[in-house]
């Protein structure tokens, strides 16, 4: 019996071992870079593992990025982007969703299946007529590209989630409105609407991170000096820069502060979108 | 008795509809199309037949380059599937045990990778292996290791494994999140029957927990094919449109790019780039007919 709780103990301590060291791995590169970004060009390189003290700390390399790019330009493009392309992925999302779950018409099960395509095949693929697109529209080099990009990405999946989501609504909300002479509409904007604000944090995961990261679509549609997101912008920047070590540290600073700060606060949530969504 | 035509129906569908058929389902069978036509010199386009295509496989300009990317893609996603996957497998059923202190914490740390840009990561790490700076070099002397270093990510032999790594190391986090929240589901019941049977945890892991979560690791396998067999943004951003170095870390994403914009002194062709995306479409297409016809078909019996 003890030689069975020694074993248990022992594989205890390995499974700390080992998550508390995948941690560390996973953690350390990005402190690294946070840490040197504070500190003055010697520093870097005489101790790198070392935190900023008194007389090595600096911020001269935020003073250049700040300077020479326009990071919070950068910064207000990569919100009005996302925002925008998630209201609109949410609002047309869940209407659509609900026309395809509520209602039996001919030809709902090839738009279904019309949209689930769009969950597997990236749309990146179709790039090379989607700048030809926005050429003849002349949206080349506006915010409004980008959204419209995005909320044609973000679409499919979110149909498909919300859709199951409202599966689960129960019936008879739905249908004693109806016996009340409630519209369709009305049903959907002041009773449906408001219920799915559990699934908005599941499709919010997995349509705000992958259009807060692209670099694709910026990079081809949105290259422009005044709509340069703020994954372009570093990218760029760091691309000028190269030799300036304090530069590039405080940019990538700057590129993972946000998100940092979001993802402190909203991890529980974001967590547990994934796990809602996944085991579906 | 006639039915009212259901205008709600059109108004609800309308929106998303139009947004997804114009932006992405019509580029991309424009694209399909495009495919097979050539761009002339004064930039008009006439019809080629398969001649694009011809070029792209066999013709030695074109069929070198485009080999070579979709090797070293196949070469991205082997790493992925046994590395990342497996390691992914490994954290999720460590996270999923019972009474693991700290299993939140470790959770939440080791997914903030995934958060990030690949155009951030790409430079973090670019930035610890520079032997300019030394980062990797003092860490290795720390456990004696430190004639081990080499300059990973400028060799031809080490660079595109080393950017597997990277991408390994940032992602692993996707399939340790889907086969923990499968593991989770499992009922209680058949792990608790298991044990007043006898079995040893390591047993139920292999002969009840995995066999479950099955549908999950499938999935896991084909987000990780498509998702590799599109990457773009890690190579672009640590080793430019050129994949160097000597395009030892071409993929088709960069490929593309490269024939679709242009390169030194190659100019680019919108239809030619349309042909490789094309056949990325078909390469995808594939994985995901697999995936569907076979492993899903044949895993739905197991699933509960």
């Amino acid at each position: 019996m003890s030689q069975h709780k020694a074993s248990r103990f022992l594989g205890a301590g390995l499974t700390q071992v080992i998550l508390a060291g995948y941690t560390i791995l996973a953690l350390f590169p990005i402190a690294l870079i946070i840490i040197n970004s504070f500190k003055s060009r010697g520093a870097i390189f005489d101790n790198p593992l070392a935190l900023p003290t008194s007389e090595t700390f600096s911020l001269i390399g935020f003073q250049k990025v700040l300077k020479e790019s326009h990071f919070t330009l950068y910064f207000g493009n990569s919100l009005t982007v996302t925002i925008t392309s998630l209201v609109l992925i949410l609002l047309f999302g869940a209407m659509a969703a609900w026309a395809l779950s509520e209602y039996k018409f001919k030809g709902s099960r090839i738009l279904t299946l019309f949209f689930a395509f769009g969950i597997m095949v990236p749309i990146r693929l179709g790039t090379v007529s989607i700048l030809k697109l926005m050429v003849s529209l002349s949206l080349v080099n506006t915010l409004t590209a980008l959204i419209l990009v995005y909320v044609a990405q973000g679409l499919p999946l979110a149909i498909m989630i919300l859709s199951e989501f409202m599966q689960q609504i129960p019936k008879e909300l739905k249908e004693a409105a109806r016996c009340d002479g409630v519209g369709e509409f009305k049903i959907f904007f002041q009773v449906i609407l408001p219920l799915i604000r559990p699934a908005v944090a599941t499709v919010a995961v997995f349509t705000m991170v992958p259009i807060w990261n692209d670099l694709w679509f910026p990079l081809i549609l949105a290259p422009g000096d005044s709509t340069q997101t703020v994954t372009l912008g570093v990218q760029q920047f760091i691309g000028q820069y190269v030799t300036n070590w304090n530069a590039v540290l405080a940019s990538l600073t700057l590129a993972v502060l946000p998100v940092l700060v979001m993802y402190v606060f909203f991890s529980r949530q974001l967590i547990r979108g994934i796990t809602a969504g996944a085991v579906k | 008795m006639k039915r009212k035509f259901p205008w709600h129906i059109v108004v609800f569908l309308a929106p998303a509809f139009l947004i997804y058929l114009v932006f992405s389902a019509w580029p991309l069978i424009d694209t399909l199309r495009l495919g097979f036509f050539t761009t002339n010199d004064n930039g008009s386009q006439t019809w080629a037949g398969l001649a694009n295509y011809h070029s792209l496989l066999f013709d030695p300009l074109w069929s070198e380059g485009f080999w070579n990317a979709m090797k070293n893609n196949c070469k991205f996603f082997l790493v992925h599937m046994c590395i990342q996957n497996p390691l992914g497998l490994l954290l999720a059923a460590l996270l999923s045990m019972r009474g693991v202190k700290f299993a939140k914490g470790y959770q939440t740390a080791i997914f903030l990778p995934t958060l990030l840009s690949v155009v951030i990561i790409g430079f973090i790490w670019q930035l610890i292996l520079s032997p300019l700076w030394g980062v990797s070099e003092k860490l290795l002397g720390l456990v004696h290791l430190d004639s081990l270093f080499q300059p990973f990510l400028g060799q031809e032999e080490t660079a595109l494994y080393t950017l597997s790594a990277m991408s390994v190391w940032q992602f692993v986090g996707i399939p340790m999140m889907l086969i923990y929240a499968a593991l989770i589901a499992i009922p209680d019941e058949i792990i608790e029957a298991a044990y007043v049977e006898g079995a040893s945890a390591w047993r139920i892991f292999w002969t009840i927990r995995v066999p479950l979560i099955l549908p999950t690791l499938g999935l896991t396998t084909i987000l990780t094919f498509v998702g590799n067999f599109n990457a773009f943004d890690l190579i672009y951003s640590v080793k430019g449109a050129l994949a160097g170095p000597n395009f030892s870390t071409d993929i088709l994403g960069t490929y593309f790019y490269r024939a679709f914009f242009g390169y030194q002194s190659q100019i680019g062709s919108p239809t030619m780039g349309a042909a490789v995306a094309t056949l990325m479409f078909l390469v995808i297409l594939f994985g995901v007919g697999v995936y569907f016809y076979f492993i899903q078909r044949k895993l739905q019996r197991f699933s509960f």
